[in-house]
């Protein structure tokens, strides 16, 4: 075998070895679950956007949240989830909606004149 | 006057609703019985949630009912040991200038009291935005303690970090307070916000309030007085009662009875329905609190 014969033997194993690798890998692929579905909820004076988040049941999401003017909390008491917004930092949430419903979030963090009306639901259907 | 009477004679005159009477734990009542002789009742004042500078149809005498608080209290028929405001002394503003504003008028008002000894604790709309600057500046300090004929007064400031929490700081120092109690001292608790989860999807709970009631949990005799939600509400935490006073400016609504937490409307018929002050009328030898409630206007 001389020296370039021995390369391209190397290089078909490599190949091989690499396609073998593909074929592993290819079936784990499709049993790692689902990247959760990202909302993006905006916490401004003195309201969510959006108002109302729809998940289906048994769905998780990743809820990103984001405060362009002063920091705001989010709530969401039945799912004993909450978290502060901090101007500038994206806060993140993973909700699982093991329930149906109509559930109220709000701000809990005192954010000014409007704070009371900073509202919000979340329905699972 | 005794308790007796004096609680006969308002239910006589007509002047308040139903006593609610709290306390009278066993230890208490134990140690009444085992020492009849007469002990020093009083009586204070608790007023909350006057919102001074709020304008808007659900009260459209904004600017006439502390007044009338105030003289209503004046002319009860014998003056209160002391008055307390539990908070939300003002309504917010997001001008600095103008919650000072609201806060001198706020203070000019309420020196027309005849009973000299007013004691006050913020509400989240004097003090979240600022963290109790200016309510420190006009009233002094925002938690604190003082001692009335045998009763332990704890004062709390649940509202000053704009995440209603007391914090690590202020629940060590009630820590170190109550380590100088005995086990049944005689224990009154004013807060602006519920220590405990009222309704937190309406704002009524305090963060970090259950880690309070745990350290009071040990001792006998503790009673709970609060503002923030604008109605009467009265509920147990094990062998601690919470009772929450009405507002001098509109009621909301019974927690989780309507969709938003947006106050009752004014009703023309029945004008300043739902607000109104309490007396306390405290027994210290039995920790016995006989709660009348009083409108802001009679007739």
């Amino acid at each position: 075998m001389n020296r370039h014969t021995s390369r391209r033997a190397l290089m078909t194993a490599a190949g091989a070895l690499a396609l073998g690798s593909l074929v592993v890998l290819a079936p784990a692929k499709a049993k790692q679950p689902k990247t959760p579905r990202v909302i993006k909820v905006l916490a401004k004076k003195f309201e969510f956007v959006p108002g109302e988040i729809h998940v289906k049941q048994g769905e998780t999401v990743t809820l990103q949240f984001t405060a362009p003017e002063v920091p705001m909390g989010f709530n969401l008491p039945e799912f004993k989830l909450r978290t502060d917004i901090v101007p500038g930092k994206v806060a993140t949430l993973q909700l699982t909606a093991d329930k149906t419903g109509s559930f109220t979030f709000l701000c809990d963090v005192f954010c000014g004149t409007g704070h009371e009306d900073m509202s919000g639901t979340l329905v699972v259907s | 006057m005794s308790a007796f009477d004096r609680r006969l004679f308002l239910q006589l005159a007509g002047v308040g609703g139903a006593v609610f009477v709290s306390g009278l734990s066993g230890a208490a009542r134990a140690a009444d019985a085992m020492s009849p002789a007469g002990y020093d009742d009083f009586f204070f004042v608790q007023l909350s949630d006057s919102h001074w500078g709020f304008e808007g149809a659900p009260n459209p005498d904004a600017r006439g009912t502390l007044p009338k608080a105030v003289a209503a209290v004046n002319a009860l028929a014998q003056a209160p040991d002391f008055v307390i405001f539990t908070g939300d002394l003002t309504h917010t503003t997001d001008d600095p200038r103008e919650r000072r504003k609201r806060m001198g008028e706020f203070r000019d008002l309420v020196a027309e009291l005849k009973v000299k000894t007013v004691r006050f604790i913020p509400g989240e709309h004097d003090a979240a935005l600022d963290d109790g600057r200016a309510f420190k500046e006009f009233f002094g300090a925002t938690n604190y303690t003082f001692e009335h004929k045998g009763v332990h007064f704890i004062v709390l400031d649940n509202v000053s970090d704009p995440g209603a929490q007391l914090g690590v700081a202020q629940l060590d120092w009630l820590a170190a307070d109550l380590k100088k109690q005995p086990k049944d001292a005689r224990i009154v608790v004013f807060a602006h916000r519920p220590l405990f989860d009222l309704y937190p999807q309406w704002d009524w709970a305090t963060r970090d309030g259950a880690k309070a009631v745990d350290l009071l949990m040990p001792y006998a005799n503790v009673t709970v007085f609060y503002g923030h939600i604008h109605q009467e509400h009265h509920q147990m935490t094990g062998h601690i009662a919470h009772h929450s006073a009405k507002s001098l400016i509109f009621p909301l609504p019974v927690a989780g009875s309507q969709p938003k937490r947006t106050p009752l409307a004014w009703d023309p018929a029945q004008p300043y329905r739902g607000l109104g002050f309490r007396e306390v009328e405290a027994e210290p030898k039995t920790a016995e609190y006989a709660i009348t409630e009083l409108p802001v206007q009679t007739g």
